[in-house]
């Protein structure tokens, strides 16, 4: 047990500090405020920046671009990228699903057609899987995809889809067998969002921006060719892509409390906080400690042995309610100056924003009742409750 | 960074375990035999030359066994302050000892002798009379002293903050050890009993505290192994990982075992089951020392109006703007 960056990760760290120091465009510098805010082909440079400097998909096998480099430098560089409030590279959804699950199941021809493209951010990528009728329940999609000689004609509706509205491509989960019903007859599919009968309608949200989007296909042909995996075993592959959705964010969401809570503490010393604000800004200073090293334990059993710890499920979870709970919090500082909003507000709104938006961060990405639902039946082994 | 433990950590966790399964009274000279009582001893005083890190195993352990012994008072509170001469003596297991922070003595009961503290220096008590306590937690009684001269200088008070340290993080790993217990019937527990035809864990309202409770538990021991593992190098950053992991963990445990009796139903307010015994526990570490309460005063303090140190040194960013 060594908990200091072993003098590779170290020099890693500092190379990328400095990288950072000297790349990051000041415009964007600060610039966390999700899918709908950012200036596109600003944003598109930025990735492409990151890219060339060999930080995009540095994980990923270097034939198919990416660095091959340990998971730890994968963690240092959310860390890093999240203390210097830099964004992500905008191929979020390629990045951190779309591409793993074609590296899983994909064809070498899959593989070699859109791997690069993500990383360098050419193509960008979203994911079609809830729909109105299936959110926490996937199994109950209903967008069909019928086979039509060497293609599939695809009809429904998907929601909640972040940069849809930019997005090249999809990773859309369809019912191919119609007589089929829940895990059965599902496939897989990559679909060309610029393809005739797809239409992208932005979804306004609480914040009263449009993060994400409701797609609608009428009629879209997909060639056969474009099937992840086996046709009818689209539940499978889906399974691949949400494992990558929780498993690979933990560090990140880390990173980006510790942000949360660096700001809240300097909001403090502004502002002012009696004794029991105090005690509570302890507690969540505490928490995020505890959720940085639970995500250390599970990445040191990863890179030890292959398999993440149990202990690494409940990251989302944890991080879900302590930013709802720190951003909250904050507004109290804020005391009268909190229903303010956006210029009229103290720090530019930044955290009237935040609050609002934390209010989806236990809903996106698998609701903490399904999250609570994988604890307890998956890690703590309790009897299934469906 | 490596946040595992080596082969032979593991190794002394099984034995622990297994051997306090085994003999949940195991007596002094019993741990003194495994070579417990020496771990962190150097070995040309009969120890085992190994650190803080191995002793947070048996901590955990001994948590999760409830047992009733010397142990936390000797490792955590005395051994800082005793000379060479005196730590031969632990590691063979022919001294316990305890150290009176305050009126109430932890381990009074079985501590063999008693070190105090005053002025500048810390000393061995000689000829004091004890009277043991009542505590709700009857494995772990308190006790005053009456009377007694000081006898040989121990060590300088300044040892009196590693001691504070080592306290609050053995007594945040001892919560991690009764929580997980605590859990574990409770999971036991759930996929047993059946109630309406079913078994209780299927319901929601048992399996979403018992994920809580986890989760709980997970957070508690990640704080508490880092806690460990800056005491054990002498991290800057000890003194309020420590703080957290002794207020977060404490909490939790009661929390947990409160989970758990509550998940048991009727069966876990009995005095038959042991669930008692581990959440009177749970409350006697989260009392004992300093609050949770307390110790959020003291981190709020080195974050809002000292310098909390970085463990990476990163820039510290003071905009505001989104």
């Amino acid at each position: 047990m060594d908990l200091r960056d072993t003098p590779e990760e170290a020099a890693f760290r500092a190379e990328l500090r400095a990288w950072l120091e000297e790349n990051l465009p000041g415009s964007l510098r600060g610039h966390r405020g999700g899918a709908a805010r950012f200036d596109e082909p600003e944003m598109r440079a930025w990735s492409r920046a990151l890219y060339d400097a060999g930080y995009a998909g540095l994980t990923w096998p270097k034939e198919y671009g990416g660095g091959s480099a340990p998971y730890t430098h994968q963690a240092i560089f959310l860390e890093e990228i999240a203390r210097a409030e830099a964004p992500p590279h905008i191929g979020v959804i390629g990045l951190g699903m779309a591409g793993p699950t074609i590296m899983a199941h994909g064809s070498e021809a899959q593989k070699q057609r859109h791997l690069a493209p993500i990383l360098s951010a050419e193509e960008i990528w979203c994911q079609g899987f809830s729909e109105p009728g299936a959110g926490s329940d996937l199994a109950g999609v209903r967008t069909t995809a019928r086979l039509d000689g060497d293609h599939f004609v695809v009809d429904g509706q998907k929601v909640w889809s972040s940069f849809a509205h930019i997005a090249d491509w999809c990773i859309l989960v369809t019912r191919s067998d119609p007589e089929s019903s829940r895990h059965a007859g599902l496939t897989y599919l990559i679909v060309d969002m610029h393809a005739p009968g797809v239409e992208v309608r932005p979804l306004r949200q609480i914040t009263g921006e449009a993060e994400f989007n409701e797609i609608f296909f009428t009629g879209v042909e997909v060639p056969a060719e474009n099937v992840l995996g086996e046709i009818g075993e689209g539940w499978q592959v889906a399974m691949t892509t949400l494992l990558h959705e929780r498993g690979t964010l933990g560090f990140a969401l880390q990173a980006a409390l510790e942000v949360q809570i660096r700001k809240l503490v300097a909001l403090a010393q502004d502002r002012g906080a009696d004794a029991l604000q105090r005690d509570r800004i302890a507690h969540e200073w505490s928490e995020l400690q505890a959720l940085r090293f639970t995500n250390a334990r599970s990445l040191s059993q990863l890179v030890k042995t292959g398999i993440p710890g149990p202990e690494g499920s409940i990251a989302k979870l944890v991080w879900s309610e302590a930013n709802q709970r720190v951003t909250k919090l904050a507004l109290e500082l804020l005391g009268p100056d909190a229903p303010l909003a956006d210029g009229n507000a103290p720090y530019g709104g930044y955290w009237q924003y935040q609050q609002l938006r934390s209010r989806g961060n236990t809903i996106e990405a698998g609701t903490s009742e399904i999250l609570r639902n994988i604890v307890a039946e998956r890690v703590l082994g309790l009897p299934k409750s469906r | 960074m490596d946040f595992t433990f080596t082969p032979e950590q593991e190794e002394l966790r099984e034995q622990a375990r297994a051997f306090l399964a085994d003999h949940p009274e195991a007596s002094w000279s019993e741990l003194a035999e495994l070579g417990w009582t020496g771990v962190s001893i150097a070995e040309d005083q009969g120890g085992a030359g190994l650190t803080f890190i191995e002793e947070a195993v048996i901590f955990e352990e001994l948590g999760r066994a409830a047992h009733h012994g010397p142990y936390f008072s000797t490792i955590a509170l005395t051994l800082p302050a005793l000379p060479d001469d005196l730590r031969a003596e632990v590691a063979a297991g022919e001294a316990s000892w305890t150290l009176a922070l305050g009126p109430l003595v932890s381990d009074l009961d079985t501590a063999e002798r008693v070190a105090i503290i005053g002025g500048d220096g810390i000393y061995e008590l000689e000829g004091a009379q004890r009277d043991i306590l009542d505590t709700t937690d009857e494995s772990r009684p308190l006790g005053v002293l009456r009377g007694g001269e000081p006898g040989r200088r121990l060590a300088d008070s300044g040892v009196l903050e590693e001691i504070r340290r080592r306290a609050l993080v053995a007594l945040a790993l001892e919560s991690c050890g009764v929580a997980r217990r605590a859990l574990e019937y409770a999971i036991e527990y759930a996929g047993q009993r059946e109630q309406f035809g079913k078994r209780i864990g299927i319901y929601q309202a048992i399996s979403h505290p018992l994920a809580d409770a986890f989760t709980k538990a997970e957070l508690s021991r990640s704080l508490s192994l880092w806690a460990a593992w800056c005491v054990s190098v002498d991290d800057e950053q000890a003194p309020v990982a420590a703080a957290a992991a002794k207020a977060y963990a404490c909490e939790a445990a009661v929390a947990v075992c409160e989970t758990s009796i509550q998940v048991h139903g009727g069966i876990g307010f009995t005095w038959e089951h042991v669930l008692h015994r581990l959440y009177k526990r749970a409350l006697w570490n989260d009392s004992f020392l300093a609050s949770g309460t307390q110790l959020r005063a003291e981190i709020a303090g080195a974050l809002l109006d000292g310098q909390v140190p970085e463990a990476q040194q990163a820039p510290v960013s003071v905009t505001q703007g989104g």
